[in-house]
């Protein structure tokens, strides 16, 4: 059974095909770079893949629990950072983080709140309000909520968007980190990150699969990584 | 970290977090105390400036229950815009919804806290029955009647508020919607509004429509009597209001 399942994804928006018969499955172990230019479908696809959007057709499935049917055992075994990681904004991070952590009824969730400051580098805005921290920051709490339960299933989207390259290293860092014992898939237009941090590549373009193989065979296609996105996404 | 961390069955955890949550949410901000401060202020005025409660020279509230419906019509939307409006605003309905807490179980966390934050506005008013009881000898059940009735009266106008905010991101658009949505049922059973309705509908289908007036479902409190009915209708507008925001969150 693979942790994240897409089985045949279409949604639409009016007349729009934002996503057409979209099929794929992440083991345990896998970190799958989700490429794709603006608008070509990821953020639809990924708000499918954890029940945030209801597909027009086909189905999702989260650790075998189909997301629309079960989806509140579904729910359980998912990490999900929206893009943008939005988070109150009134609360504290340490705050914010309890109430995820009690949301998902965890059985200690002051020790869960610990770890996940620890793992993420959070203690020293622990006590500060989420509106005042700087975005690097706000991202970082982003994920944070989205492992603090330490799911199987991660999906992320554009965790790195808008960071500094320290911080990007940061969050990849934590990636490489627990991505062993987990799914995880990232959403992403920068292409350097396939090279640091996947085992594998999704290409999707105009709400469509363009290429779906492993890392090596993907930086096979070229030297010039653009080009072959161009090419890929045409 | 051990994989897997979550417990097979939360039981009513999370629920508690999210009445928690959204409670303390109110506090979070200057517009609570705000709102405590107009709702006592306007519930206090009103009843001895405009009502003349005082030179009534009855020990009774009904004269400071009679402008609850006016209240509550204009501050339960102000403390119901922010349900849903800021989630979408703040884009944290997304994180929300992908939490494993189904939308029900979300929207009648937010209902209650908000309802029990009402509750507390109400319940700072209790100086003006404490002095109605200095200044005489009040009947304590029927104010105890007026207090329950203006609650439930809290929690219709809250589910009409409800609605308003779960249809759009805006809080100031989901406050207005909800002011004239209660505005409307607050003038349904005022004199001049019927005569108004009674030349378009004939005298049998104002009589009919009276019966959804906020006042008219009120007043039977304010003079000590429980009555099924309007508990019926207070209750129904609140948990229809409820249901129908659901809907409209799951939907979209």
């Amino acid at each position: 059974m693979s942790l994240i399942e897409a089985k045949n994804l279409s949604k639409s928006y009016g007349a729009i095909r934002a996503v057409r018969d979209v099929s794929f499955a992440v083991d345990r172990g896998e970190v799958v770079a989700f490429l794709g230019p603006n608008g070509a479908g990821k953020s639809t696809t990924m708000k499918m893949l954890t029940g945030h959007l209801r597909a027009d057709e086909g189905a999702a499935a989260i650790a075998g629990f189909d997301v629309a049917d079960q989806a509140v055992q579904a729910k359980q075994h998912l990490g999900y950072s929206p893009e943008g990681a939005p988070a109150y904004g009134e609360m504290t991070v340490r705050e914010f983080l309890r109430f995820a952590a009690d949301l998902r009824g965890l059985a200690d969730p002051a020790e869960s709140v610990r770890k996940t400051l620890d793992l993420c580098r959070l203690n020293e805005v622990a006590a500060q309000n989420i509106d005042t921290l700087s975005k690097g920051y706000r991202m970082r709490v982003g994920f944070a909520q989205a492992v603090i339960h330490d799911p199987e299933a991660l999906i992320l989207d554009e965790p790195t968007d808008g960071l500094d390259p320290n911080q990007k290293f940061e969050v990849r860092r934590i990636l490489k980190e627990m991505a062993a014992r987990k799914a995880v898939i990232v959403s992403t237009h920068i292409l350097e990150e396939v090279g640091e941090l996947c085992t594998r590549v999704i290409v999707i373009a105009k709400g469509e699969v363009r290429c779906d193989e492993s890392r090596e065979k993907f930086l096979a296609r070229g030297p010039d990584l653009n080009a072959v996105f161009r090419q890929l996404t045409a | 970290m051990s994989s897997s961390e979550t417990p097979s069955s939360p039981g009513l955890k999370p629920f508690a977090a999210m009445v928690r949550r959204e409670f303390a949410g109110y506090f979070r901000t200057p517009l609570a105390y705000v709102f405590l401060a107009v709702f006592n202020a306007f519930a206090v005025s009103l009843a001895f400036f405009v009502g003349g409660l005082y030179e009534s020279g009855i020990a009774s509230l009904d004269r400071f229950f009679l402008y609850h419906p006016w209240l509550w019509a204009f501050l339960a939307p102000a403390a119901g815009a922010r349900l849903w409006a800021e989630e979408r605003r703040q884009g944290t309905i997304e994180l929300l919804l992908t939490w494993p807490i189904t939308v029900w179980q979300a929207a009648l966390g937010k209902f209650l806290a908000a309802w029990l934050f009402l509750a507390c506005a109400l319940l700072m008013t209790v100086p003006v029955a404490l002095t109605v009881g200095w200044l005489g000898d009040p009947d304590w059940g029927v104010i105890v009647a007026g207090y329950a009735g203006s609650l439930l009266c809290a929690g219709a106008c809250l589910g009409i508020a409800a609605i308003a905010s779960a249809l759009t991101r805006s809080q100031v658009i989901a406050f207005v919607t909800g002011f004239l949505a209660c505005f409307i049922l607050v003038l349904v059973g005022y004199g001049v509004f019927d005569e108004l309705l009674a030349g378009a509908l004939g005298s049998g289908g104002v009589d009919e429509i009276r019966r959804l007036g906020l006042w008219r479902n009120l007043e039977p409190f304010t003079l000590g009597l429980i009555d099924v009915r309007p508990i019926a209708y207070f209750l129904s507008v609140a948990f229809a209001g409820l249901g129908l925001s659901t809907i409209i969150v799951e939907r979209r």
